[in-house]
Parts: structure tokens; sequence; C-alpha cells
């Protein structure tokens, strides 16, 4: 197998764990959502995929776990490669088998089922079965709140309580690669800081790579090694996590940090920067 | 006394086949929504399976319920695979036609193989009854109430503690979600139909063992509705409770009401039991409920 360098391997001079070139992605073979995205996620890192409502996040996401294809999407054109091999073309259920699983958007928990059941339902693809107990524990020790639910039915779950057991689901997988699509989706400031805190230490303690998607940048850049920012299904601007957070157009657009003005893109601010430049 | 404990041991025996049966219903409908009308010839194939096992090839009879079991969940999968797939995707109400249809067809093959006449089981369970404290059972009785017993304990493992299980669950619940851990939902619904063959031939050995072998046992397969509303459609202890619950209410009923009334109230009394529960209950005893949040 040939390792696939790409342009976003700069950033670390190691190869990719996983690499979009280019990739087109259409729905119903006429709604052309992603227009040549390509970006690259090192192994080990936290790469953040920002960018605001209907950019094409979470079909990225989808593109890259296969998901897409239940939706009557496909990949047109360009290629996805997880350790150096070429999975755009392989099934959902093959792909989590290579170690890539996605926390879909909305949680999605299996509402009819416990806590407990819906952390099993994670480890569906685990060969090491004599593992899953010791699995279920970690699960629990990342989030001790769910221990006291475990015979709960998901349904009932608070929303807080359903993104933690979302996302110890993934873990239950033992994935390689974690797609988070966002975490933070209508939880209290407090929470998502604690759900983020806990997303850094999975990565540094079980050495899960993660990709999170998220509107706000703020926290995301907060935990990330690297960020992207896509806008109309591609990669706009792109850097280290601290580059971003000090990048102006950034600041003013997803960080909220000037004052509140008309919803504007970031391509409009970037614009409206050159211009006030050639005019000054 | 007596007579009121003979009809409900004869009830909890009917119940048991009920319940098994009815599981088949629920299984593919919590997979799917799709109520399989072909239940009833399932149960008759796998009669009739067991029965050519039996006495074409001489096998004894574990082996013989055994390589049925083979063929019905070959079957089973089969039809998945050719009938219900190419339906995903299109309305249920289609999956639901393509299930009569397959009904139909299944009644048609089976003459062509078996035949119209009645089919009757050797003596496999000693024949001899028994007298628990006054109160005369068959032993066929008994044999069927504990294999029943046995198999709905066993599903109900299944379901409750296996992954396979739990991941059958977990689809019928999301099936996108259910996807994104790695779970074929093709897998699963093949899995689900293999399953339901199965049981049902285990319920058509037992029903043939005391009725004889003939069409109206795929009868029986529609007789299991009500059980299957009374329970919840899409609840697997719902089917089991709602088997033993229908089994002696029905046989009371024939017991105490049919020579007041003069006859058929047996078979009416599951329709008028399961409209009363139907009222109180709409989503059946033990039915899943929408979960709505605030
Ligand atoms: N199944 C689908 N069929 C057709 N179009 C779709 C489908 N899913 C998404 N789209 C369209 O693709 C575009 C991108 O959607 P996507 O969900 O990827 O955006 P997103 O960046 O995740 O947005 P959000 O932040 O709101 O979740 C949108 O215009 C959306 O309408
Ligand atoms: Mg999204």
């Amino acid at each position: 197998m040939t390792r696939v360098w790409s342009r976003g391997a700069h950033h670390t001079g190691r190869p990719s764990m996983l690499t979009l070139n280019n990739v087109e992605v259409m729905y119903d073979n006429v709604i052309l959502v992603l227009k040549g995205m390509s970006m690259a996620v090192p192994q080990g890192k936290i790469v953040a995929l920002l960018g605001s409502n209907g950019a094409g996040k979470s079909t990225t996401l989808k593109a890259i776990s296969g998901l897409l294809k239940a939706e009557d999407g496909a990949v047109t054109d360009g290629d996805i490669n997880f350790e150096g091999q070429r999975i755009d073309n392989q099934s959902a259920d093959a792909i989590v088998r290579r170690g890539i699983f996605q926390v879909m958007e909305g949680r999605r928990v299996f509402e009819h089922l416990t806590t407990e059941e819906n952390l099993l339902a994670g480890s569906y693809i685990r060969r090491d079965r004599q593992n899953i107990k010791r699995d279920l524990s970690l699960v629990y020790d990342y989030f001790p709140q769910l221990m006291k639910l475990q015979k709960r039915t998901a349904g009932y779950l608070s929303g807080g309580e359903q993104q933690m057991l979302a996302i110890g689901r993934g873990l239950m997988a033992r994935p390689k690669l974690l797609l988070l699509d966002e975490p933070s989706l209508g939880l209290s400031p407090l929470l998502v800081r604690e759900i983020f805190e806990i997303i850094r230490r999975i990565n540094q303690e079980e050495k899960t790579t993660i990709l999170l998607v998220e509107q706000s940048a703020t926290m995301a850049l907060g935990i990330a090694d690297y960020g992207y920012i896509m806008e109309n299904g591609k990669i706009v601007l792109e850097g280290t996590a601290e580059k971003l957070r000090d990048n102006e157009d950034v600041k003013e657009f997803y960080l909220g940090l000037t004052e509140v003005g008309k919803k504007k893109s970031y391509r409009e601010v970037k614009h409206y920067k050159r211009r006030k430049r050639w005019l000054s | 006394m007596v007579f009121l404990l003979q009809l409900i041991v004869s009830g909890l025996v009917i119940g048991g086949v009920y319940a098994l049966v009815a599981l088949g219903f629920v299984l593919i409908y919590k997979a799917s929504d799709v109520i399989n009308f072909a239940q009833g010839e399932f149960l008759l194939i796998g009669a009739h399976l067991a029965l050519t096992f039996l006495l074409v090839f001489n096998l004894p009879f574990i082996p013989a319920v055994l390589g049925a079991l083979t063929v019905a969940v070959v079957l089973g999968a089969a039809v998945e695979r050719v009938v219900l797939r190419p339906l995903i995707g299109e309305p249920i109400i289609s999956m639901i036609m393509a299930t009569i249809g397959l009904s139909s067809a299944l009644r048609g093959l089976l003459q062509v193989f078996w035949g119209t006449e009645t089919r009757t089981f050797p003596n496999i369970f000693p024949q001899d009854a028994i007298n628990l404290g006054g109160v005369v059972v068959s032993q066929v009785y008994l044999w069927s109430l504990g294999i029943a017993l046995v198999l709905l304990a066993l599903f109900s493992f299944f379901f409750k503690r296996s992954i396979m299980g739990i991941a059958m669950r977990a689809t019928a619940d999301d099936q996108q979600a259910a996807l994104s851990m790695g779970i074929s939902v093709k897998v699963a619904f093949a899995v689900t139909w293999a399953l339901a063959a199965a049981i049902s031939t285990v319920g058509g050995v037992l029903l043939g063992n005391i009725n004889g072998v003939n069409i109206s046992l795929a009868h029986f397969g529609l007789k299991v509705l009500p059980v299957v509303i009374l329970g919840g459609l899409d609840s697997i202890p719902g089917a089991i409770v709602g088997g033993f619950i229908i089994g002696i209410l029905e046989n009371l009923a024939g017991g105490y009401l049919d020579p007041l009334l003069g006859g058929g109230v047996k078979e009416v009394a599951p329709f008028i039991i399961l409209v009363l529960i139907l009222m109180l209950k709409p989503y059946g005893l033990f039915g899943k409920q929408v979960i709505e949040r605030v």
C-alpha cells in the first residue's frame, strides 16, 4: 500500500491518518454539496472542522464514514484515504470495522434501549468480547453521570446525558478515528466545557484521533491542534488552532469577538477587509 | 374446580404456542414495521418439513426438527432477500401487500409438494395422560408447554443480552444510527426473518403434534393477530404475556360461555378481549410508546 501524503500533512511532517482530496459529493444525483473538499487529519491529533449552517460539515463526515450512501448521497469525484487505503467506495459497516466511528449530529441514541444497551450496541464490531466489561467501566470513568443511569431508557435521559452516551457509545467501538458532529449542540456552555474537556482527555489518554465538527469556533479551537474552516462545500481557510484563534477574520466572524453585526459569510468578511485595505 | 383448572392448563398450552407464533410476528414488525401475513404458511411449512425429515428420510425426532429448522432458516432469509429487500424504502403498505402475495404463493407451493390431506405426526411424546391433583393432562400438552417456555426464555435472553439481539433492537429503533455502529441493516433483517421462520417451525411442529398438519395450521397464524396487537405489536414480553392471556381466556370463554350461549364464544373471545384492552391501552399492554421529552 502506498502511503498518502497530502497538503494537510505538511503541518506535521508525518503522513496523515485520513486525507480527503478534492472530494465532490452529490445527493440524489443532482444536489452538489461538497465541491472539491480537501483536508487531512494527522494521527493522534484533534482537528476542528468549522463552518456555518449548511456549509457541508456533516456531509463531509458522512462521506468519510460511508453513512452518505444511506441518504442517497455519493462521492462523485476525488478520493478519501484512511491509513493509506481508499475508503470512499466501501460500505459503512466496513469503514467502522477499519476504525472510523461517527458520532452523529443530534445524538441519535437508541431511545428504547437502556444506557448500557446503547453502549453495548457501540461495541457491535468488536471481536475482543472479553474486554467489553473493562471498556464499559472506562466509559463510566469518563462520564460518571452515566453510571447511575445504566438501566435507564435512553430516550428519557437529558440532552447532556444523551450526548455523553453518544460519545461513550463511540468509545465502546475503540475507534482509531472518532468523528464528532456538533457535540455542543443544544447544551449549556458549562456542559459544553465539560464535554470538550473529556474529548481532550480521550484524545490524550486513549490516543484516539479526533475530527471535531463545530459551528462555534471558540471552544473547538480551544482543544484542537489544527483547524479547517469550510464554506459552501469547500475549505476556505486552514491553519493551526493558535493561528486561527488569532486570525482577525476568524475572530470577527466565527469567534464573535466584534460587535454583533448582520450575518456575513467568511468570504464577505474577507472581501470587505480587502477592499478596506485597498482604499486605505 | 377441576374443570376450571383443566381449562386453565389447556389455555396455558395453547397460549404458549400462541406466544411463539406471536413472537415471530413481533420480530418482523419490530425490525421493519411489516405485518407478515405469511406467518401461518411458515408454521405449516415448518410442520411439513419436520414430517418429511421424520417420515421420508426416517430421521429420529430431534434431528428431523433440526433439519426442518435449518431449511426454515434458509427459507426465511431467502424470503427477506428476494421478496422484502427490493421493497426497502417503498411505503410499508407495499411490503405488507407483498407478504399477502407471499402467503398465497407459499400456500400454492405447499399443495404442490405436500397435497391437502391432513398428515399426522407419529407418536413422539409419551401419550398417557397424567394426573396432576385431579387435573388430567395429556403429556403431549405438557411437553408442548415446556418446549414453548424454554424457547420463549431463550429468545428473551437473546434479545436482552446477546450483542446480536441488542443490535437488532437498535436497528429497529434507528436504522441510520445502527449503521453508524457498523451494524449492517441487511444482516439484521435477514436474521430477523430467519429467526421468525425458525420459531414458526417449532410452533408448527408443536401444534401439528396436537391437531395434525393441514391448512388449519396456516389459519392459526392469523388467529394470533389479536395476541400481537394485545401485547403491543413491537413488544417481545407483550407477545409472550398476550399469548398466555388469550390462550387462557379463550378456553375459559369456551368452557363456561359456549354451553350457555350455544357455541362460538371461544372463537370470538380473543377479539372481544382485544377491543376492550385497546380501548384502555391503545399501544397494547406493552407496546412501545413514542418517547417525548419536554
Ligand atoms: N440527505 C440530503 N439530501 C439532500 N440534500 C442534503 C442532504 N443532507 C444535506 N443536504 C444539503 O447539503 C447541504 C450541507 O448540509 P450539511 O448537513 O452537510 O451541513 P452542515 O455544515 O452540517 O450544517 P449544520 O451546521 O446546520 O449541521 C445543505 O444545503 C443541505 O440542505
Ligand atoms: Mg451538520
